[in-house]
């Protein structure tokens, strides 16, 4: 599943996003006044699937997600199906079909929940509502509700609720388990991995059970670079490459 | 009694004025973090092209007087529109550039009325009514004052409709809030720039057109002039809030007219006062989002 890295002097977007790899990340070097923030990053997201982004705290994961969408000044080739979208504005990238699960859900608070879900509805996509409200039915009561005033776990609804409403070609997924309640966290999982049943997902995440429950595919960032591409599972099963990457133990049972 | 009715409804009127200025103020800075210098001049083109325009339909009419609100409102909406298409998207995110230019251009702005209708300020007449009082709790209260006050409240619920049932209105309050998270959902939040600006120009021309009727003259400065009280009703208010703005305008002008009536004239001391006690207390104004 490790594709060796795709030479500097390949044509641009013959090989990325032939089907193997719906976003391809290349020397993607991203900073935040002025400070650099991610440092020559490759990395590929599976055309199907779940793609963990692991790495320890601070190593800039959710800098290159932000920096993928263009939410932070960026430099390096980023393609999405084989189009270069490192030079498009935010609003462009997600309107290529790129929805975004930020970090601490960034639900627009003062706004009800279905007012949340109505504004990211995309014109000229089909909405999944049906698909919203089967996998949260809660959203549907609590649709007149300020979306500031829901629980933390009912906002994560409504942040991935916001991103599977429109027909995307990758997600992008930062933390959806962070500060949530086991039973919260096992429901984000079941619906990340239905979502993944028909779109593929690149996502962030600390708890490493969730990982390996979810994701078939690992890259692991550190030092602000990608230093290992693989499969989810063979990498979670090694002790001694999980120590020195991310800083935790692993046994094969994962109880982290 | 009579006198403190008297100032209180001359103050509510004044509060109204302030109001059509902060509205822009307000929403401009709330959603594009902008602090526009230059919303006065849009006010004082408003003024000074309602007066021309009334002038030659007949000063005297309701038609003029009607027809000079709407000038005024298109007038300071093409000013602001303009402003923001050429000046201000052009320094997207860049913050000082962009106080920068809007500096400039109120400078600018004011010199160019100067060349074109004079540093003396001109009187604009209205319907007889208009400079008629109508006697309330033995207060003998102009009317334009009522006209002021309908007409804030009338753009006041115009915008919160717009803010709260319309999609571009959504947008806007999101933005205010999370402009980033507006963008990162496909959404190109400059369209909305440039409607708050115009939204906002669109009001401070009407109270460019009430000001000068309210205050009996027109002059270059008219609108700079109201632009600093309607930055400290904006700040008090809490920055991006229109409800926060319309209170805090009514206030401020309320504060004004009693300090000044009772308090020998210190009533521009006491709104600084106010304004400071606001920002020690809750920096984030009355109905600001804490930061």
């Amino acid at each position: 599943m490790t594709p060796a890295p795709v030479p500097e002097t390949a044509a641009p977007g013959a090989v990325v996003g032939s089907g193997e790899h719906i976003l391809s990340v290349r020397g993607l070097t991203a900073h935040v006044a002025g400070q650099q923030v991610v440092e020559h990053v490759d990395l590929e997201v599976a055309a199907t699937g779940v793609t963990a982004l692991l790495g320890r705290n601070g190593v800039g994961k959710t800098s290159t997600i932000k920096a993928v969408m263009g939410l932070i000044g960026r430099t390096g080739r980023i393609d999405l199906a084989g189009q270069d979208i490192s030079g498009l504005p935010t609003h462009k990238v997600a309107q290529l079909g790129v929805g975004y699960v930020p970090e601490d859900r960034e639900v627009f608070s003062a706004l009800t929940v279905s007012e949340n879900l109505r504004i990211a509805e995309r014109p000229g996509h089909a909405h999944q509502y049906d698909l919203v409200y089967d996998l949260f039915p809660e959203l549907k009561q609590r649709a007149g509700q300020a979306a500031g005033t829901l629980s933390g776990g009912q906002q994560q609804m409504v942040s991935l609720a916001r991103a599977l409403l429109n027909d995307n070609r990758v997600l992008l997924v930062d933390e959806p388990t962070k500060g949530l309640a086991p039973r919260l966290v096992q429901e984000v999982g079941q619906v990340l991995a239905r979502a993944a049943e028909v779109v593929p997902v690149l996502l962030v995440e600390q708890n490493l059970q969730v990982v390996r429950e979810l994701a078939q595919h690992a890259v692991v960032l550190t030092g602000g670079r990608s230093v290992h591409h693989g499969a989810a599972a063979a990498f979670l099963n090694d002790p001694e490459l999980t120590q020195r990457l991310l800083g935790v133990s692993t046994g094969a049972e994962g109880s982290v | 009694m009579s006198e403190v009715i008297l100032l209180a409804v001359t103050g509510v009127g004044l509060g109204a004025i302030y109001f059509l200025v902060a509205s822009g103020l307000s929403l401009i800075y709330g959603l594009m973090h902008v602090l526009n210098f230059a919303h006065g001049v849009f006010l004082t083109l408003g003024a000074f092209l309602g007066l021309e325009v009334a002038q030659r339909l007949g000063a005297s009419t309701w038609t003029g007087f009607a027809v000079s609100l709407l000038v005024g409102a298109l007038a300071g909406a093409a000013f602001a529109a303009l402003t923001e298409r050429v000046l201000v998207q052009k320094l997207y995110n860049r913050h000082i550039e962009q106080v920068l230019v809007t500096v400039g251009l109120g400078l600018a702005a004011v010199a160019l009325f100067d060349g074109i209708w004079g540093t003396d300020p001109r009187f604009p007449r209205g319907p007889a009514w208009l400079s008629e009082t109508t006697t309330i709790g033995g207060a003998n209260i102009p009317n334009i004052v009522f006209v002021a006050i309908i007409s804030a409240a009338a753009v006041l619920a115009a915008v919160v409709l717009f803010l709260k049932h319309t999609r571009y209105g959504m947008i806007i309050r999101a933005g205010v809030e999370n402009r980033a998270m507006v963008t990162a959902l496909g959404i190109d939040v400059r369209n909305a720039f440039t409607l708050v600006f115009t939204i906002g120009g669109a009001a401070a021309g009407i109270g460019g057109v009430l000001a000068s009727h309210h205050f009996g003259y027109v002059s270059p400065m008219l609108g700079q002039t109201l632009l600093i009280f309607a930055f400290i009703v904006t700040v008090i208010g809490g920055l991006g809030s229109l409800i926060g703005a319309a209170v805090a305008s009514v206030l401020v002008a309320l504060l004004q007219q009693f300090a000044n009536f009772y308090l020998w004239g210190t009533g521009d001391f006491a709104v600084v006062i106010l304004l400071a006690l606001v920002l020690l207390t809750r920096p984030s104004g009355l109905m600001g989002r804490k930061a």
